[in-house]
């Protein structure tokens, strides 16, 4: 707790040391590239905003300029409301006059964002996962990984290890709702019949009774879409009924307190998530390897401290993504001008096979994602560690 | 359903319905003895939770300095108070029970979480650490108000707690805990069917519990103090009973009952800062369905509560809660129907 408030305050401090400067050097600096990045660094969503803060640290040690031009990065804090992250997108772009914004831990924030973005012709590089119409949204793309490509993962890695029939168990809320659809959608095509839909609360104490019933109807598999530690429990409790199938997640789960909590029970359990979880372990030839450890030492020199999270790795990817587009779209408008924001989304959208830790990008008008297959990998958890599963 | 899914609901309703025995008898005890629906409950048993789970990861639980903190505000109030009665005089003694007393399991717990440690100290730690926080509490918030309505009690407690859960986030975070099972093993009882050793204890000490209660309002003269005030608060006065004494002694009680059921469930379910409102909510209904006084009935609806609970997650996992809470509608329909309605304002006094 007093590490995290430190880490609140030298970020907020770091905003605030970052807006003065911005604010005393307005001419000097004008030509200078501008991230403006918001993010919850208090409130509940605080512990997946501050990774993205770190992240965003680490970035700028790693590729502080672009073609010999610096980059600024002004960071805010949205207190995890998606009203004062739609105030803070505004104050981004009208005081700051940033050249693009980023952000932000939580969906409806992220939409607020965007709607600011799109009225400001000032284009948003999301963070997470956005659940918006590209056709409305000229402006908006994202570098996370949409979930039917996760969820598809998995049932591709069910039907090589030939599951013919899988039980659902996840959260009653849109969370469990989302992967419960994409598990619909990628199933039947592989062959796979999905038993039950079982629900529980985030708030839940116990799932047995779920499960009982689940169990019942006798699934080779299962797959949970819970996320955090109370996605734990399915497996807990299939656990104590004794269940030998295999248990499937998906990536929000990968979080080092569903592993404390999950204990023996999340043996051999198999997730998707982005290959930054286990660079160490990929292939040589994996395209996210060598930029994957150069991006564990940038975010160590940064922040004094190993990462543990998927989520710095998100902040990382939206930089090189805004890097190379910027790179391209100097060419034909000087930073700072609403010529360069349109230049500089033409430029994100012809975004071709930029590398980042978490997959390959290649965005296109009309998609919001930018990421294929390289974007995942199937990872085992063995003894409480994360280990690739080729 | 067959029936050995519904013999295995049965046991993990009765280890649930256990839990909210406890929690429903500490309930009732505060209500008969102060009118407060004691709604932190819960948030007290999740700290003594969550206190051992930081035992076990190595951490001095920020618990200690909650205590810490509430007992100087405690003796603060205290010391004030008895300055502006003149009576300068009991003042030491003030210090020492409302400052020296809650420091005690402090120190242990401080003790506790050295390395090397065995689980029985930290397990006995953890109780005894939150077993000053209702009490302090009391004196500090409910106190000054003991006269005030039922209503105007019920928003104060309200309050409280999420005073109490916003600390618990600052002091735990967001992530939910485990700890290690008290008793390992499973108990056989033929074809396969198998209970586990931390079931038996839930409701091994659920009856153990219940019944030391029974003998101590039966035949210990604090016990007989605390029924005395429940019935009839002036009555209780006129025979030199001090309410403002024995609730204190009720609010202890119940802290204990509180800090045992966060311990015992600690190994069995992820506890969160704020999921002991939840429980706190569902021995709130075993509570009306005992009408708020009655212990026994209180405990057959926690009973009830418990196997609807677990039987209700088998049917519609996503409706479990909403079906528990509608128990609550018939119960509350029967009672208005068969009580005596009285003005319940009327017979208190100042104390």
């Amino acid at each position: 707790m007093k590490r995290l408030i430190r880490t609140l305050t030298r970020c907020a401090t770091a905003a605030a040391a970052l807006a003065t400067f911005a604010a005393l050097l307005p001419a000097a600096q004008a030509a200078d590239l501008k991230v403006g990045l918001s993010v919850s660094l208090s409130g509940p969503n605080s512990s997946i905003g501050v990774p993205y803060a770190k992240g965003m640290q680490a970035a700028l040690a790693y590729k502080g300029e672009v073609n010999g031009r610096k980059i600024q990065l002004v960071v805010l804090d949205d207190g995890s409301d998606p009203t004062a992250a739609g105030r803070n997108a505004r104050k981004l772009v009208d005081e700051e006059k940033v050249d693009v914004l980023m952000g932000t831990s939580g969906v409806p924030s992220a939409i607020a964002m965007a709607q600011v973005g799109r009225e400001a012709k000032t284009p948003l590089i999301g963070l997470t996962p956005l659940l918006l119409d590209p056709a409305e949204n000229p402006w908006v793309m994202t570098v996370a990984q949409p979930t039917q490509l996760m969820i598809d993962a998995v049932v591709e890695r069910m039907k090589r290890n030939g599951v013919k029939s899988v039980g659902y168990i996840g959260f009653s809320d849109a969370w469990g709702d989302l992967v419960y659809n994409a598990l619909m959608k990628a199933a039947p095509a592989a062959g796979i019949t999905v038993l039950g839909n079982e629900r529980y609360a985030r708030a839940d104490a116990s799932v047995t009774g779920q499960v009982l019933k689940l169990l019942a109807l006798k699934p080779e598999a299962v797959m949970t879409g819970g996320a955090g530690t109370p996605g734990a429990l399915p497996f807990l409790a299939l656990q104590e009924r004794g269940f030998k199938g295999g248990v499937y997640g998906q990536h929000g789960l990968i979080n080092p307190d569903f592993v404390r909590v999950v204990g023996s029970a999340g043996q051999g359990a198999l997730m998707p998530t982005g290959p930054i979880i286990v660079a160490e372990q990929l292939p040589a030839d994996h395209p996210s390897k060598k930029i994957g450890l150069d991006f564990r030492a940038a975010f160590q020199k940064a922040n004094n401290a190993p990462t543990t999270d998927a989520f710095s790795a998100y902040s990382f990817d939206g930089w090189l993504v805004f890097a190379d587009a910027a790179s391209r779209a100097m060419a034909k408008a000087e930073p700072g001008t609403p010529e360069f924001r349109v230049a500089l989304r033409d430029a994100i959208f012809s975004t071709k096979e930029v590398v980042g830790v978490h997959g390959v990008y290649s965005f296109k008008p009309g998609n919001l994602y930018g990421v294929d297959e390289r974007a995942r990998v199937i990872v085992k958890l063995d003894n409480g560690q994360w280990k690739l599963a080729p | 359903m067959s029936w050995d899914i519904a013999l295995i609901l049965g046991i993990d309703g009765l280890a649930n319905g256990a839990v909210y025995l406890l929690a429903g008898l500490g309930l009732v005890l505060i209500f008969s003895v102060t009118r407060v629906v004691f709604v932190p409950f819960g948030d007290v048993a999740a700290f003594a939770a969550l206190t051992l789970a930081a035992f076990e990861t190595g951490r001095t639980p920020p618990t200690i300095g909650l205590v810490l903190t509430l007992a100087a505000i405690a003796v603060l109030v205290e010391v004030v108070a008895l300055v502006r009665r003149h009576e300068a005089a009991r003042i030491p003694k003030a210090i020492a029970l409302w400052g020296l007393l809650p420091a005690v399991p402090c120190l242990l717990a401080w003790l506790a979480a050295r390395s090397g440690m065995p689980a029985a100290v930290q397990i006995v730690a953890s109780v005894l650490l939150v077993v000053p926080i209702a009490p302090l509490l009391a004196r500090i918030v409910f106190q000054p108000i003991a006269d005030a309505s039922v209503l105007v009690l019920l928003i104060v407690s309200l309050a409280l707690h999420f005073l109490l859960s916003g600390l618990g986030l600052l002091f735990f975070g967001p992530e939910g805990s485990r700890t290690q099972p008290l008793a390992s093993g499973v108990l056989t009882l033929g074809d396969g069917f198998t209970v586990s050793a931390q079931v038996i204890l839930m409701v091994g000490s659920a009856v153990v519990l219940s019944g030391l209660f029974f003998l101590v309002f039966e035949r210990t003269v604090a016990g007989k103090a605390l029924r005395a005030t429940a019935v009839n608060r002036v009555g209780a006065r006129l025979v030199g009973i001090r309410p403002a004494r024995t609730a204190i002694l009720a609010y202890g009680c119940a802290s204990l009952l509180a800090g045992l059921i966060g311990v015992l469930i600690a190994p069995v379910t992820t506890m969160y800062y704020d999921s002991g409102f939840i429980i706190g909510l569902k021995a709130f209904v075993a509570a009306i369905i005992g009408g708020l006084v009655s212990y026994p009935i209180t405990a057959v609806g926690a009973i009830a509560v418990g196997l609807v609970e677990s039987f209700a997650s088998f049917w519609s996992g996503a409706l479990k809660d909403v079906i528990v809470f509608s128990l609550l509608i018939p119960v509350l329909m029967l009672r208005s129907f068969l009580s005596v309605h009285s003005e319940e304002e009327d017979d208190e006094v100042d104390q």
